[in-house]
């Protein structure tokens, strides 16, 4: 073992399917203690990646260590590997015979064993299931299942591919709790392949956003927010793109940009510090949240640079909040509370003044 | 009507005698049967965990050949496992025509297709994740393997149940190459037609009422099986 090298380490990793080429990676690490996200949509070739890092499926090229050691599919190091599907198979039995598999196959000591499928059911709460038959369980408890017997074995790293993606709103919180609590105690790390910001945010230490099959920037999720590298990044990270335009001005990291329409808006300059020159095309990207809204009589001196008149256009409750569609010399979002709403009495034609301080916006080179 | 009255009253009388005869057929044939579905599932099994779950040119021509086997008339088999075995045929040396080894071969080659056929759907029915899903819990590619034939556990063993009782039921084959020997080769299908048309039917009912005991017994066994089998076991998506 090697102190120094990470848990786990892919490099050149190549998967192509007829020609095509799903996985390109030429590194990726997590480090012992850490919990790495990796974030893209569909289609980016997430779940291919975490079956090769899994050792299920070979790549075309590349080399995955474990512990600084180069391990192949078969290998006794890579059934310290264990995974998590978006769509766990349970086999057909109890819970309990479900979660001592692993064990089980991998030729456990019969007290050992027990004892380890005891400490994994209580860590998930599923004690009192231990004898229900699979096919009886809804699917936050069969996904809770699949998360106990993945860490029964006690493995190096827990690998997830999308554990949320099929649960409801409920059981996907108290499953993100139970993976939060449960892998920080009970796997020395963690790779959470998914496509919802939500869970590389609430549980990574560290993301690496995916995009075609390759990593497009990796980093902790302040980086990913406050310097992406693009606006995909900025996309997958919950910005809106909005506005297309031309750089007009440069000046100490802040760009001035011509809209569209013609009107100007000053914005930091995105992509991990690569500033747009002027006369270059760019996006500007904006997170709904940022954007203030207020009463045009009522619209006093603030820091804001970005002044708009806009009106109303739309209303749509999501959850607490609601988003609001601003339609004027630009459009907009933004995303208040009820409470806010009322008080400025939001509704289809109403005029605000919505404001966007030059740090909240974002411009990034239109791109090739 | 009398003629029938009376013989199933000595039908009855038959069986609640044990008969000597009777029980001597009877046992010949669930040990014939018996082991020629043991050489039906030791073939047939591993060829419809192979079609199942390996790739490979030549796949589907197999599969057809398998599901060919199904309808597969005893009588031609008999037919050809009596040419093998006849004095001039290929295996004529091995002089095990009209013997019970003869009959074994002849149902293990009528039960073999079927096993096969019969585990290769009940293999398929189970989602391929359960192997990869096996793989990401340390199980080698080959304890994967037998965790996925584990799990079609129930279709398999109805295919091993109803090969059974198809093989025991079946009369074509072991007329011929067993030539219903008294007290040696006669089973209880061979010895129903020799009885009736003896016009000796109190025998040929005992045998049938038995034969039609074991086929319930069988199907009250498939039954129960198909009625435990799980329902699905991956996650529902919403």
């Amino acid at each position: 073992m090697n102190a120094a090298a990470p848990l786990l380490a892919a490099t050149g990793l190549v998967r192509r399917y007829g020609g095509r080429t799903v996985v390109d990676i030429s590194t990726l690490y997590v480090q012992r203690g850490e919990v790495l996200a990796i974030l893209g949509p569909n289609g980016a070739g997430k779940s291919t990646l975490f079956r090769m890092l899994l050792l299920v499926e070979n790549a075309d090229a590349g080399e995955i260590r474990v512990n600084g050691t180069p391990v192949r599919s078969g290998d006794r190091a890579a059934r310290k590997l264990t995974g998590v599907f978006q769509r766990p198979y349970l086999f057909a039995g109890t819970v309990e015979s479900n979660v001592a598999y692993g064990l089980r196959v991998q030729g456990a000591p019969r007290q050992h064993r027990s004892a380890r499928v005891r400490s994994a059911l209580d860590a998930l709460g599923l004690t009192d299931l231990r004898r229900t038959p699979v096919q009886q369980l809804s699917g936050g408890e069969a996904q809770r299942v699949a998360l106990a017997r993945a860490l029964a074995v006690e493995p190096d790293v827990l690998l997830l591919d999308e554990p949320t993606a099929n649960l409801d709103v409920t059981a996907k919180r108290r499953f993100r709790e139970d993976i939060e609590r449960s892998v920080r105690s009970g796997a020395p790390a963690a790779i959470l392949i998914t496509h919802d910001p939500a869970d590389a945010f609430a549980l990574a230490d560290r993301i690496a956003v995916m995009q075609d099959g390759r990593i497009v920037q990796e980093g902790k999720p302040d980086d990913l927010v406050f310097a992406p590298a693009s606006p995909f990044v900025a996309a997958m990270t919950g910005a809106e793109l909005l506005l297309d335009g031309v750089v007009d001005r440069v000046d100490e990291g802040l760009v001035t940009v011509i809209l569209q329409g013609g009107q100007r808006v000053t914005a930091f300059a995105g992509g991990a510090g690569v500033v747009p020159g002027i006369a270059e095309a760019v996006h500007v990207g904006y997170r709904p949240e940022d954007v203030l809204l207020s009463d045009p009589g009522d619209a006093g001196a603030t820091s804001a640079v970005n002044r708009f008149q806009l009106r109303v256009a739309g209303v749509a409750p999501t959850g607490p909040l609601v988003r609001i569609r601003l339609e004027g010399a630009i459009r907009l979002t933004a995303l208040v509370t009820r409470q806010s709403m009322a008080m400025l009495g939001l509704k289809p034609g109403r005029a605000v003044v919505a404001q966007l301080k030059a740090t909240a916006l974002r411009a990034f080179r239109a791109g090739p | 009507m009398e003629l029938l009255a009376d013989a199933v009253r000595d039908a009855v009388r038959l069986l609640a005698g044990l008969d000597p005869d009777v029980r001597g057929i009877v046992l010949l044939s669930l040990r014939v049967s018996a082991t020629a579905i043991i050489f039906g599932v030791a073939i047939g099994l591993p060829v419809g965990i192979l079609l199942a779950l390996a790739r490979f040119p030549g796949r589907r021509l197999l599969i057809a050949i398998v599901h060919t086997g199904f309808a597969l008339p005893p009588v031609v088999v008999g037919l050809l496992v009596y040419l093998l075995l006849s004095r001039s045929g290929p295996a004529g040396d091995l002089q095990l025509l009209f013997t019970p080894t003869a009959m074994i071969l002849a149902q293990a080659i009528l039960a073999a297709p079927y096993v096969a056929g019969v585990s290769l759907a009940a293999i398929q029915s189970v989602p391929s994740d359960v192997r990869l899903q096996a793989r990401a819990l340390g199980a080698t590619r080959w304890r994967a393997v037998l965790t996925h034939v584990r799990e079609a556990r129930l279709g398999v063993g109805a295919a091993v149940i109803a090969g059974f009782g198809a093989v025991l039921s079946e009369v074509g084959a072991v007329l011929l190459v067993g030539g219903n020997i008294r007290g040696e080769t006669r089973v209880m299908t061979t010895a129903i037609v020799l009885e009736t048309r003896r016009g000796n039917f109190a025998l040929a009912i005992a045998l049938a009422m038995i034969l039609l005991g074991i086929a319930f017994v069988i199907n009250v066994l498939l039954t129960r099986m198909q009625q435990g089998r799980a329902g699905p076991r991956a996650l529902p998506a919403l």
